[in-house]
């Protein structure tokens, strides 16, 4: 056991930052004002102080160029880590990490290995409007080559941080921005091994898979709830853990998944698609998915809580599919929105 | 003519209203500070203080048909362009009232009667946009043009260069204005481009290019116009770099701690509404007593904008399912 301390979300990440920098010598850093003004979500406070600029880097605003600075600098035996503020830049570099990073093992006959992390801030909820609130899992998913992962809680910040950069391939690290500010307490000798889901909650009534932020909506739906719901934070998106998940499932008869992303195309479809195929006769009823309509995120603050899955919401749909054994409606199909 | 229409042909005529225009600018990112703190806006927003003279003589010699792309530092710009108060400050405050009803916010601004396309909170999104809107007039003919305006930190972006050589080699009628305030979010230019004269870059694309004085109107308006005159009469595109200055910090959050000491005063000494108070001082356009009722009054107005946007509705839960897709028609 190591020492728990009590620490935000922001300080975990640089605590495993700081850590890995210093047991390893090859770790860097780099991103748009993350070393003179110490991240614009200061994620790498006092990092700068500590390593000096060698290892600490300002750039200038060339998402493609820094990213893939960061694949030739793995290539070569570095372990550059790489901020995206905001998912959406991830935009104008998007070949240096899907169709560069994440091939060179395959093209090189195994011979290349590419320990670079990419991590960009994600989600909605603090009015930033749509070109900032994405969380865009799928942009980044459907890579093979390209491992996903995305922490719920102070904890997860800081071990999968230390994860991905000990990774040997490519990693990209979704950091739900609205948990910046959230504390939590962090066991810096905890281990959270990517492709490893977390069983938050046990229970027998239903299986809940969520991700990011809806972690947190989930616990407090469930608590609202008053059922015996199982909750398991997936983690990691790519690879998803299939053994954790689909044992839950068999063992209470009923998956729901929580996202925050459009209906169309989120992560969870696959979930549901795994447990539907392969355990379609253990089944009590049809795993179904609470996400977000397939809508821009809206700026307006009273939009925007009703567009992400709420606690309420989520509470109705797991009571009334145990109820009835039938899927929910989302909120706007009761509204009568499409 | 609509009411917003005829606020941009009076920035268009005459230079007591390009004046009073960047009042109300000035004015109107002024009252944005208090409206954070009172919570009645949310996210974050891009102070343009300081660089008000570039909106207003931009404004003043392009068209309402002419095509302008501009970045989230656009409330400027877009009252410039004659967007209304109401219209602008609704949209900062998710009302229905904004110029998107609300769902936009801050950093997206947008009128194309007055020829502004939604405004990108992606550096370098509204270039290669700009361009294109500059090709459809090369290929119907028509002599108006597309402005692409961006920041400093946008030159070290693909996308300003991919556009700039696409511009050139295609002989666009569109005019590239970067607003070099001296900073990108936290960083000073010279931290992150190895290059004082930013214009000198559209010489790799043998662009013509210049700089200007971003805090005189009439230095703005006298560069601009060269470069719409070239654009219109088919020499292609430019280049412009405005000298200016964010007087704010980048962003809401930002107390700007990162300035040399003394640089902000030594900008503020060339304040734009300073600069032309005098020289329209000077031209007997306006006197002391004026200057000092237009921004009385300026300030009233204001005021009645905020209570007007306080009391616009918020967008009903229908409008985030809007305006995503209109029905899909097969043929012509
Ligand atoms: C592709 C991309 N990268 C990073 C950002 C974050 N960002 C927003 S504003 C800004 C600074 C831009 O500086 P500059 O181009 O000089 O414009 P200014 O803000 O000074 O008007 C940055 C880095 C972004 N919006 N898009
Ligand atoms: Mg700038």
């Amino acid at each position: 056991m190591g020492t728990t301390t009590p620490m935000r979300f922001r300080q975990a990440i640089v605590s495993a930052l700081a850590d890995e920098m210093r047991a390893d010598s090859t770790v860097m850093l780099f991103g748009e004002d993350v070393a003179e003004a110490e991240g614009p979500f200061k994620t790498s406070e006092g990092l700068l102080t500590e390593f000096g600029p060698l290892r600490i880097r300002d750039t200038p605003i060339s998402e493609m160029g820094f990213t893939g600075a960061a694949v030739g600098a793995a290539i070569m035996g570095m372990k550059p880590v790489v901020e995206i503020m905001f998912m959406e830049f991830l935009g104008v570099a998007l070949d240096q990490l899907v169709t560069e990073a994440a091939k060179m093992r395959y093209l090189s006959n195994g011979k290349l290995s590419v320990p670079m992390v990419v991590r960009a801030s994600v989600g909605s909820g603090l009015g930033f409007g749509c070109q900032h609130s994405q969380t865009l899992e799928n942009w980044v998913a459907a890579t093979p080559g390209l491992k996903v992962v995305c922490p719920s809680d102070a904890q997860a910040a800081y071990s999968l941080m230390r994860a991905s950069i000990q990774d040997p391939d490519p990693v990209m690290i979704l950091e739900p921005r609205i948990l910046y500010a959230e504390r939590g307490d962090v066991d810096t000798s905890l281990v959270l091994p990517i492709g490893k889901a977390r069983v938050l909650r046990k229970g027998s009534d239903i299986t809940v898979v969520a991700l990011g932020q809806m972690v947190n909506v989930s616990r407090s739906a469930i608590e609202k709830s008053g059922l015996d719901v199982e909750l398991i934070d997936l983690a990691t998106v790519v690879p998803w853990d299939r053994e954790t998940v689909l044992t839950s499932v068999k063992k209470t008869g009923r998956l729901v998944v929580v996202e925050e992303a459009p209906k169309s195309g989120g992560w969870g479809s696959e979930i549901v698609a795994a447990a539907t195929s392969e355990l379609f006769s253990q089944l009590k009823g049809a795993p179904f998915r609470i996400t977000t309509p397939d809508v821009p995120v809206p700026y307006s603050g009273v939009l925007e809580a009703r567009f992400v899955p709420t606690a309420d919401d989520v509470a109705r749909q797991l009571t009334e599919s145990l109820k009835s054994g039938t899927t929910p409606k989302s909120w706007w199909e009761l509204e009568g929105l499409k | 003519m609509s009411a917003e229409l005829k606020r941009r042909k009076a920035v268009q005529e005459d230079a007591v209203a390009q004046y009073e225009r960047m009042i109300e600018i000035r004015e109107f990112e002024e009252q944005i500070n208090g409206l954070f703190a009172a919570g009645s806006i949310r996210g974050t927003t891009h102070l343009c203080l300081g660089q008000e003279a570039l909106a207003v003589g931009l404004a003043s010699v392009l068209r309402p048909t002419d095509i302008v792309s501009a970045t989230y530092r656009g409330h400027g710009i877009a009252l410039a362009l004659g967007l209304s108060p109401e219209a602008v400050l609704g949209e900062i405050m998710g009302k229905t009232i904004g110029c998107c009803g609300g769902v936009g916010g801050s950093m997206h601004l947008s009128n194309m009667e007055l020829g502004l396309l939604p405004t990108s909170a992606i550096i370098g999104g509204g270039m290669p946009v700009a361009a294109g809107a500059a090709l459809s007039f090369q290929v119907r003919k028509t002599d108006d043009v597309a402005v692409a305006v961006f920041g400093d930190g946008a030159t070290n972006i693909g996308a300003f260069h991919e556009t700039l050589n696409l511009a050139a080699i295609w002989n666009l009628p569109v005019i590239f204005i970067c607003d070099n305030n001296v900073y990108g979010e936290y960083s000073r230019i010279n931290l992150t481009t190895p290059l004082e004269d930013l214009h000198m870059r559209a010489d790799s694309y043998k662009m013509p290019h210049f700089s200007l004085d971003g805090m005189d109107i009439g230095a703005v308006q006298k560069g601009v116009t060269e470069a719409v005159n070239r654009a219109r009469s088919g020499g292609g595109p430019t280049l412009i770099e405005a000298k200016t200055y964010r007087f704010a910090g980048h962003s809401r959050a930002d107390q700007a701690l990162y300035r040399p000491e003394g640089e902000l005063e030594k900008w503020q000494k060339r304040d734009p509404i300073k600069v032309t108070e005098e020289s329209l001082v000077a031209s007997g356009a306006l006197n002391a007593d004026k200057i000092a009722k237009i921004k009385s009054d300026m300030k009233t107005t204001i005021e009645k904008v905020v209570a007007t946007c306080q009391a616009s509705p918020e967008p009903s839960l229908a409008s985030m399912f809007q305006n995503i897709f209109t029905p899909a028609k097969v043929g012509r």
